[in-house]
């Protein structure tokens, strides 16, 4: 009697098994297909930056790499022409870098002085303040584009990367100030009060207290701001041209090129060579992001 | 050393009246208590000594100077605080020179002041270490460390023990006071807790709805309590309110209430009260500690003990004294019993209340009835 229930208990854990395998053989094939479909661009971008261009032609864009060359690196970083200068994006890529970094920085910075005062040094109206900055995190980069057009023109700062700096320093105020001020509410006030009465004033307590307790979320601001900053399109298409422009537009320019016949190989590469910094700030900082971004209070 | 004078205040927030006109003074070194419960406006009137709140209305002096519009750090104060408010990323050292080093205090000076303080709170080997390495208890010595370390006019302290456990608290308590013997320094101390304002401050202000009931030494606080809210707030089980009614009997003062079951006590008043509430209505306000079990030993060394009989309803033996609730004819008193001879449960029990010991409030204002100048 206790065998036979003992036999058909374990026939049932094993069917249970059974079933517990079968269910999860559905479920990681499912995955495997969506991450595949989702990977096969990056898949086909890499691959053709190896190729060479007339195997390409040949075998079409979606193909089984069966020549490897770094040519098209080469030619994309210093030699390939767009709007007939021939000295790839290089140049570009630079123009980001001197854009990103000081913008990085600036908005930051300008964001956690916000930050401070609209969690901290509270005033009349501080709250409709902080309401009417966080509004430009919905506001849509297009409707700014006239206004600044016409301030960049005023400031005689069209086509340079220093208008984009300032374009970028304030559009990314939003988000700078949102992020800092909610961290900084978590502060203890008593924190402010003790500070104000050991003598320390505004500035003081932002640098020796405030600013101490803030590398997450500084981690997080930085890492936003540079992405965004650097994958920006739209502005640095429309402000600046040519040899001023920012990678993400020069990228752009150079596989719309009509002059020749498209070069697959140097446009993705070129693409591969845009999207290096932001992946590699993500790879530094992407555990503090996460962190950063599920942080609560500071204890 | 200093002394705190503070005369008519008032605090608003809105429409709202936090604070509605209080006068208060710390002579040079006293210690004062500030003691309601939530809400009372206890800590807003710390904040505004402080200089963290402005001031509606009113004045508030250090020394005589008047601070009303001084800025914290220019009022020469320093303040320990409920959640201890230490800087989380510097060391105990860095927390307690971080005040010296904001006025710029050279640093030959700042260290033998941190040595000093130091060794005064036996913290010396937690100053390389961060608050979050530190214990509750050492953080709040860090805390005071940080307070005492700029030898101030005037010590405040918000709550600063309620976030300690039981047992230090009481550790801790005992070594505020200590501390303040040695220091000498003329303290406002914030607490909810009628405990830590008897036992630690040379006068107590009992702080409700934003106005001060009474500021007396704690004795006298606790005997002759200004009004109800006094009486009831102040010890603990709190004094009970007995309704009872004036009368005579055998030709002297009596005061008279109903017992349970029916029948009516009458117990002899031995004091002479300086007026008399409408209708002879008055409320007695008696300690548990001064009722006894009546016997005939007792009444010859208390000659103002009055007897009445009661049920009881409820013993809770705490070890040190026996708690039991007896029964009158419409409420329940506590009464606190020696252990000897405690009360034992559905007893009918012969109650002994030491009537020179007792309050009287008019029930119309709830104001204590003071006794008659003899």
């Amino acid at each position: 009697m206790v065998d036979a229930f003992q036999a058909e208990y374990l026939s049932s854990v094993r069917a249970e098994r059974r079933r517990n395998a079968l269910g999860r053989v559905a479920v990681y094939s499912f995955l495997c297909f969506f991450a595949f479909i989702y990977l096969l661009p990056l898949f086909v971008i890499v691959a053709n930056s190896f190729r060479s261009l007339p195997e390409i032609t040949q075998n079409g864009l979606i193909a089984f790499p069966r020549s490897f060359t770094f040519g098209a690196w080469s030619n994309a970083w210093s030699h390939y022409c767009v709007a007939g200068t021939c000295q790839g994006v290089k140049r570009n890529f630079y123009n980001s870098l001197m854009m990103t970094i000081p913008a990085t920085i600036i908005s930051t910075l300008l964001g956690a002085v916000n930050g401070y005062v609209l969690s901290k040094w509270r005033f009349r109206g501080s709250e409709f303040l902080f309401a009417c900055v966080t509004l430009g995190v919905f506001m849509p980069g297009q409707v700014a584009l006239m206004p600044w057009a016409f301030i960049l023109g005023r400031l005689h700062l069209s086509n340079t990367v220093y208008g984009l700096i300032l374009v970028h320093c304030i559009q990314g105020l939003s988000f700078t100030t949102l992020f800092c001020r909610n961290y900084y509410i978590n502060i203890p006030d008593d924190l402010i009060k003790a500070a104000r009465i050991d003598g320390a004033g505004f500035w003081r307590i932002l640098i020796k207290i405030v600013l101490p307790l803030s590398p997450p979320i500084l981690i997080v601001t930085v890492i936003w701001q540079f992405t965004g900053i650097w994958n920006e399109y739209l502005f640095g298409v429309v402000f600046t041209g040519g040899r001023e422009q920012p990678i993400t537009a020069s990228v752009v320019a150079l596989a719309t090129t009509v002059m020749n016949a498209k070069a697959y190989d140097v446009t993705s590469a070129a693409v591969l060579i845009a999207a290096v910094p932001p992946l590699l700030i993500y790879f530094v900082g992407g555990k503090y992001f996460v962190r950063g971004l599920t942080q609560g209070a500071v204890k | 050393m200093a002394t705190l004078t503070i005369a008519r205040l008032r605090k608003r927030f809105g429409a709202v009246d936090v604070l509605k006109g209080i006068d208060l003074e710390a002579q040079e070194g006293e210690f004062v208590a500030l003691v309601g419960p939530s809400g009372c406006g206890k800590s807003t009137l710390l904040a505004m000594i402080a200089g963290l709140e402005t001031v509606s209305e009113g004045e508030i002096r250090i020394d005589g100077r008047l601070v009303n519009a001084v800025p914290p750090k220019d009022r020469d104060i320093a303040m320990v605080f409920q959640s201890y408010a230490l800087y989380p990323t510097m060391t105990a050292r860095q927390n307690i020179t971080f005040g010296m080093e904001s006025r710029r205090i050279p640093k030959p000076e700042q260290d033998e002041a941190v040595k000093r303080v130091a060794a005064l709170l036996q913290i010396e080997q937690l100053l390389n270490r961060k608050p979050g390495q530190l214990s509750g208890g050492q953080r709040q010595r860090v805390a005071m460390g940080r307070a005492l370390v700029r030898d101030p006019k005037l010590f405040l302290f918000d709550e600063p023990l309620s976030n300690l456990d039981a047992k230090l608290r009481v550790d801790m308590r005992t070594e505020i006071k200590k501390l303040h013997q040695r220091v000498g320094k003329t303290t406002v101390y914030v607490t909810h807790d009628q405990i830590e304002a008897m036992t630690l401050a040379t006068r107590i202000a009992v702080m409700y709805l934003g106005q001060l009931q009474q500021f007396d030494e704690p004795h006298v606080v606790y005997s002759r309590p200004a009004n109800m809210f006094v009486a009831g707030f102040m010890g603990s089980p709190s004094m009970n309110f007995i309704p009872a009614l004036l009368t005579q009997a055998n030709g002297a003062l009596a005061v008279e209430f109903a017992l349970f079951g029916g029948g009516v006590a009458t117990l002899p008043l031995p004091y002479q009260p300086s007026r008399a509430p409408a209708g002879n209505r008055v409320v007695l306000g008696a300690r548990p500690e001064h009722l006894f079990r009546y016997d005939e030993d007792l009444k010859s060394r208390k000659s103002a003990l009055a007897a009445f009989e009661a049920p009881v309803d409820v013993v809770e033996p705490t070890g040190a004294e026996t708690l039991a609730v007896l029964k009158l004819a419409d409420r329940d008193i506590t009464g606190r019993f020696d252990p000897d001879g405690a009360p034992r449960l559905g007893e009918r029990m012969k109650v002994g209340l030491d009537m020179a010991n007792v309050c009287l409030f008019d029930p119309a204002d709830e104001t204590l009835i003071a006794r008659a100048s003899a």
